[in-house]
């Protein structure tokens, strides 16, 4: 655990960059520091591994004042992950993810293995073990970052804006990445952006800092957007809260509708029996169970195997029901042109279709339920799916 | 009947070709490399200091405006009509040339790729002989090629303090012995020899630095390579929430 202590940090020129900060930061999890521009987030992460000395408060490291050690070591127990990556453009790959090893003394061959072990892990092919770090695109330098700040398997990661720079998607791709990763590492990270989306993507603890260096908030994603402290956050927060908010509740709850569903073969019978299900459309199938369009049941009337493929409307994005949260349903509820949405199992067959109404209903119930017993879908869960 | 050929050096000179071929590139070589010795540690220095680059680059800029026969006027008391004499301001012009070149280099080593090695645990001295000195090889190196050019090209003007300038000093007898082709010879070779130098400077500057893109053709071939994200977009496929 790292504890934060009544720490503050005057710049020589009088700049109060950080004011009077606690904050616990629990083991196995990700922290995210978030805030506007010059609010000290980076200030504060680069105490931690004293980059940057406190001017008064201290910092504890598992119960020791982290001033206790020699500097250089406490800095190899943490691995930093930077904006742009920082990476030794004048060595290759892997002598730059094996660096960290090769300084506590491992021998080359012990730590290129490693290196190349890394790569792996990060979603990097082998192939670019050689290469400098001018051959490969920004997003790709952003993993050898992360697989450098790992190798030496520090306990705790910091990491500043890692992904700032990169484009949204291929920030998307790197975020999911660092989930998984951390779903088998199980770092202390801490996590610094001034993105709010990305804070509450990755975080399992989030800390809103306001300009000025103080903290606004220290709550999880769900709790900061059910219950946000004060204006400011509310403010930070954005005005699509609530929608955001259903990525924290599963799908899990929504009643699945089956009878409207036919397969491509079915007869003029089946299709009448779907219809008195009284779904406004029925959704065609194919011989796997994999989603083709919707149709209207006067349209079906003579059998499904008459129905030409093309003259179907489109069934839109699916959701996969129980991993994805009620935020993606509604989503695929509010995107398709029947405003029915299409959930459809691992292997993508059609688990069943769900109204916006039944979602709706599901919405309010999560409400109701998380007032009765607190925050009750497991974070966890909710964000390991996003990554797998 | 022929007169001397074009490589016959006249007796005075007591050197073969090949002799005054070689007392040229050392006359030329020894300041450039003293040159280097000083400016990597001054260098350093007004990296560290910055209050100090201002002041060196103004004292050296204001070295490397005197004309060099005057450097040797004044020297010539104190050194006498010796190589010592030729080399000494070959040595201060290649400094002034080379402490720019080598703070630059370092200068462009990204503020983050500092950062990064900071807090990976490597002390200042590692930042430096790790990080920074390889970053900076390329300006150095750059530095040089235009320190070693025009040391080649000064070392003749030693000719005029006791034919202490090499090649240079055929020049002298060209005149006096009425042999034109023995200045063509002067001219020629110091060109070949600049020439030659600087190819192997380039050549120095690519077995070091493999890690800088090589040409428009290299640079471009792994921008396209680098736009292929194999692994990325699988991970892609997932990423939703
Ligand atoms: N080395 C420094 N000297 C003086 N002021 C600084 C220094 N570094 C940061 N600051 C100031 O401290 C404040 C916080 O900066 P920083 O921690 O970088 O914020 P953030 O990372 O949240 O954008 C800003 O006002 C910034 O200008
Ligand atoms: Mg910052």
């Amino acid at each position: 655990m790292i504890q934060i202590e009544s720490v503050t940090k005057r710049y020589p020129d009088g700049t109060t960059a950080v004011d009077d900060l606690s904050l616990d930061i629990p083991d196995g999890s990700i922290t995210v520091l978030v805030g506007p521009s010059g609010c000290g987030k980076t200030t504060t992460l680069r105490m931690v591994n004293r980059m940057v000395e406190p001017t008064s408060g201290r910092i504890l490291l598992d119960g020791s004042d982290i001033t206790e050690q020699p500097v250089n070591a406490l800095r190899r127990s943490m691995g930093y992950v930077i904006q742009n990556a920082g990476l030794f453009q004048h060595r290759t790959i892997v002598d730059n993810i094996a660096t960290v090893p090769r300084m506590l003394g491992w021998d080359r061959r012990k730590a290129r293995e490693r290196a190349r072990e890394l790569m792996g892990r990060v979603g990097l092919d082998e192939a670019l073990a050689k290469r400098y770090p001018y051959q490969l695109s920004g997003g790709q330098q952003q993993r050898v970052g992360v697989a450098r700040a790992l190798a030496a398997d520090p306990p705790v990661l910091l990491m500043d804006e890692p992904f700032s720079a990169v484009d949204p998607i291929v920030r998307k791709s790197l975020q999911a990445e660092l989930l998984r990763i951390q779903q088998e590492l199980g770092k202390t990270i801490v996590f610094v952006t001034h993105d709010i989306d990305e804070a509450i993507r990755i975080g399992d603890m989030i800390a809103v800092m306001r300009t000025g260096g103080r903290l606004a908030q220290f709550a999880p994603p769900q709790e900061l957007l059910s219950s946000p402290a004060d204006e400011f956050v509310e403010d930070f927060l954005g005005t699509d809260r609530g929608i955001r908010r259903l990525s924290f509740f599963t799908s899990d709850g929504l009643a699945l509708e089956r009878g409207p569903v036919v397969a491509v073969d079915a007869g003029a019978e089946q299709v009448a029996r779907a219809t008195a299900a009284g779904a406004p459309y029925l959704l065609l199938t194919d011989a796997d169970g994999k989603p083709l369009g919707w149709v209207a049941p006067q349209d079906a009337a003579g059998g499904a195997d008459k129905v030409a493929v093309g003259s179907l409307l489109p069934y839109g994005r699916p959701f996969a029901a129980g991993r994805e949260s009620l935020r993606d349903a509604l989503d695929c509820a509010v995107l398709s042109p029947t405003g029915w949405a299409v959930a459809v199992d691992e292997q993508g067959a059609v688990a069943g279709v769900v109204s916006q109404e039944a979602i709706g209903a599901a919405i309010r119930s999560a409400h109701a339920g998380q007032r009765e017993d607190g925050p009750a879908v497991p974070v966890r869960t909710t964000k390991a799916e996003v990554a797998t | 009947m022929s007169g001397p050929g074009f490589f016959d050096i006249p007796s005075d000179l007591q050197n073969s070709y090949l002799g005054l071929v070689g007392l040229h590139v050392e006359e030329a070589l020894i300041p450039v490399a003293i040159g280097l010795a000083v400016a990597l540690p001054l260098g350093q220095l007004c990296v560290r200091f910055s209050w100090l680059y201002p002041p060196v680059l103004w004292i050296t800029t204001v070295l490397y405006a005197i004309p060099s026969l005057a450097f040797f006027i004044f020297l010539i008391d104190y050194t006498g009509a010796t190589r010592t004499t030729v080399m000494i301001p070959l040595t201060v012009y290649s400094l002034v040339l080379l402490v720019p070149a080598f703070v630059d280099g370092v200068r462009s080593v990204p503020q983050e790729t500092l950062s990064a090695a900071k807090a990976m645990g490597f002390g200042p001295v590692q930042r430096y002989l790790k990080v920074q000195l390889p970053i900076a090889v390329p300006a150095i190196i750059a530095g040089l090629r235009v320190a070693v050019a025009s040391s080649i090209s000064l070392v003749s003007i030693g000719a005029l303090i006791g034919n202490q300038g090499a090649l240079g000093n055929l020049l002298q007898d060209a005149i006096l012995y009425h042999r034109s082709n023995l200045a063509l010879n002067s001219v020629l070779t110091t060109a070949v020899l600049a020439v030659l130098l600087d190819i192997a400077l380039v050549l120095l500057r690519m077995a070091l630095t493999p890690w800088m893109p090589r040409s428009g053709r290299a640079a471009r071939r792994a921008a396209r390579d680098a736009a292929v994200e194999p692994a990325g977009r699988a991970a892609l496929e997932d990423a939703s929430v």
